[in-house]
């Protein structure tokens, strides 16, 4: 096998582990105990009232914002890692050109926070 | 072929050393997390001036297995309008990243289920995998508090992890190695070689972004008892509940190994000589992870809750470019003053 994925190899083992134990967990618990259900015990809570609407409506657009902006910094993030290991080898240069990408979105991030995309008033 | 050889080279003797290595996680793992909630709920009564539990068992010592029997003895509660087969599957994600992410962690010098290359970005990967267990639970729950939490978790713990991810990045430039027992080999020689001296400000920002993480006080929001019952696991019972539970504090844990793994040196003593050289390696490392753990019940008991807008504040506004800063300046020193 080839050297590299024989290194994963015992982290899908261990995959195949938590999720044998976890299905044994849950089903385990589900034949075990009594199940005796009916619609008050099924019918999602709200305070003792009967729930009116559905839970899946609108919701505030910031949570997606947060989102996007997420996505962003973690791609950010993805593309550092590489730059970070490699440092100490692509010396001066290499600093510089990172520090390019690293203003552009710095750039982007004042940008969003004047436009107010940070504000959770 | 002698026993030796077949374990050595043998797949199947092979494997079943793979599958005992991970049973050897696993088990102390789980054991370590029902003496955490025990631990953390002493801890409080201290704080407050009780007991904690103190009835099952010497000093309460078997509440935890109490509390686990409880839940494993409890129906298992579907609701009617969930998505059935998502509201299950929630839990069992929460559990299983907490559980995984423990494959690349070093105990000690080579105790290490799959000591890959690139292990700080695969924690990094699989503990942001716990988040979708989060934001399905809410949904799949079809009820508006499940919702709403979910919706606050998922928002919080993607902010924060921006954080953690640029403190890494300070880490891996001081290392300059994705492998987490080089890392931890860099941060040989006593206490002064500790990441967490040079680093300090990210250390902080580290530990804060992981109680982010994990939920916990002070931000706890997403579960914050007034608003919103339980927040996105309001409609769980029986295991369900009790794998989120136990998926929670495995988190926590696993992040304190990865403070102690990335900041105290993991397995190295403090001092680099006798008598503390003695004490096997697994056993330091154990104690800092204790340590890290001890300051999340401490916070718990005695630190308010924040305000969402705060939260998000301090995340987006305070954290984020602070260690935008600090990873350009340690670039700087790597690339400087290191590097002539």
């Amino acid at each position: 096998m080839n050297a590299l994925l024989a290194e994963y190899l015992p982290i899908l083992i261990f995959l195949g582990i938590a999720v044998g134990l976890v299905c044994a967990m849950l089903g385990g618990s589900y034949l075990l105990a009594r199940q005796n259900p009916d619609s008050e015990k099924l019918s999602p809570f709200e305070c003792g009232f009967a729930p009116f609407g559905d839970a899946r409506g609108q919701f505030d657009v910031r949570f997606y914002l947060v989102a996007i902006l997420f996505i962003i910094f973690d791609l950010e993030v993805a593309f550092l890692f590489p730059w970070a290991v490699a440092l100490g080898d692509i010396g001066v240069v290499g600093f510089w050109s990172m520090m390019l990408f690293l203003a552009v979105l710095t750039v982007g991030f004042i940008y969003e926070w004047k436009k107010g995309a940070l504000e959770w008033e | 072929m002698t026993l030796m050889q077949f374990f050595t080279q043998h797949w199947l003797g092979q494997g079943l050393v793979i599958v005992a290595q991970c049973l050897a996680v696993t088990l102390p793992l789980l054991v370590a997390v029902a003496y955490m909630t025990y631990a953390d709920r002493k801890i409080w009564g201290m704080i407050q001036l009780r007991r904690g539990p103190n009835v099952v068992g010497p000093f309460g010592l078997l509440q935890p297995l109490a509390d686990g029997a409880k839940l494993f003895l409890k129906e298992t509660i579907i609701p009617s309008g969930a998505s059935k087969v998502l509201f299950i599957l929630a839990p069992m994600i929460t559990f299983i990243t907490a559980l995984i992410a423990w494959a690349v962690v070093p105990f000690d010098d080579g105790w290490v289920i799959a000591d890959i290359n690139v292990g700080i970005l695969y924690l990094f990967a699989i503990s942001s995998l716990g988040v979708y267990g989060v934001i399905i639970a809410g949904w799949a729950s079809n009820s508006k508090y499940a919702f709403l939490g979910a919706l606050r978790s998922a928002a919080q713990m993607v902010s924060y992890e921006v954080s953690i991810g640029f403190v890494l990045i300070t880490v891996l430039l001081c290392a300059g190695s994705l492998n987490l027992s080089t890392i931890v080999k860099m941060q040989d020689g006593g206490v002064w070689n500790w990441y967490f001296l040079p680093l300090f400000p990210m250390f902080i920002i580290f530990f804060i972004s992981c109680l982010a993480e994990t939920n916990r006080t002070p931000f706890d929001l997403p579960m914050s008892e007034a608003e919103l019952v339980a927040g996105f696991h309001t409609e769980y019972s029986a295991m369900a509940f009790g794998l989120f539970f136990l998926g929670e504090y495995a988190n926590m844990i696993l992040l304190s190994g990865m403070g102690a793994v990335l900041f105290l040196g993991g397995w190295h003593p403090p001092l680099p000589f006798e008598p503390f050289t003695w004490v096997p390696g697994v056993v330091w490392f154990a104690l800092k992870i204790a340590l890290l753990l001890f300051v999340f019940s401490w916070t718990k008991g005695t630190v308010p809750r924040y305000r969402y807008d705060q939260l998000m504040r301090l995340g987006w506004k305070v954290f984020l470019p602070f260690s935008l800063v600090w990873v350009v300046i340690t670039a700087a020193f790597v690339t400087y003053a290191r590097g002539h």
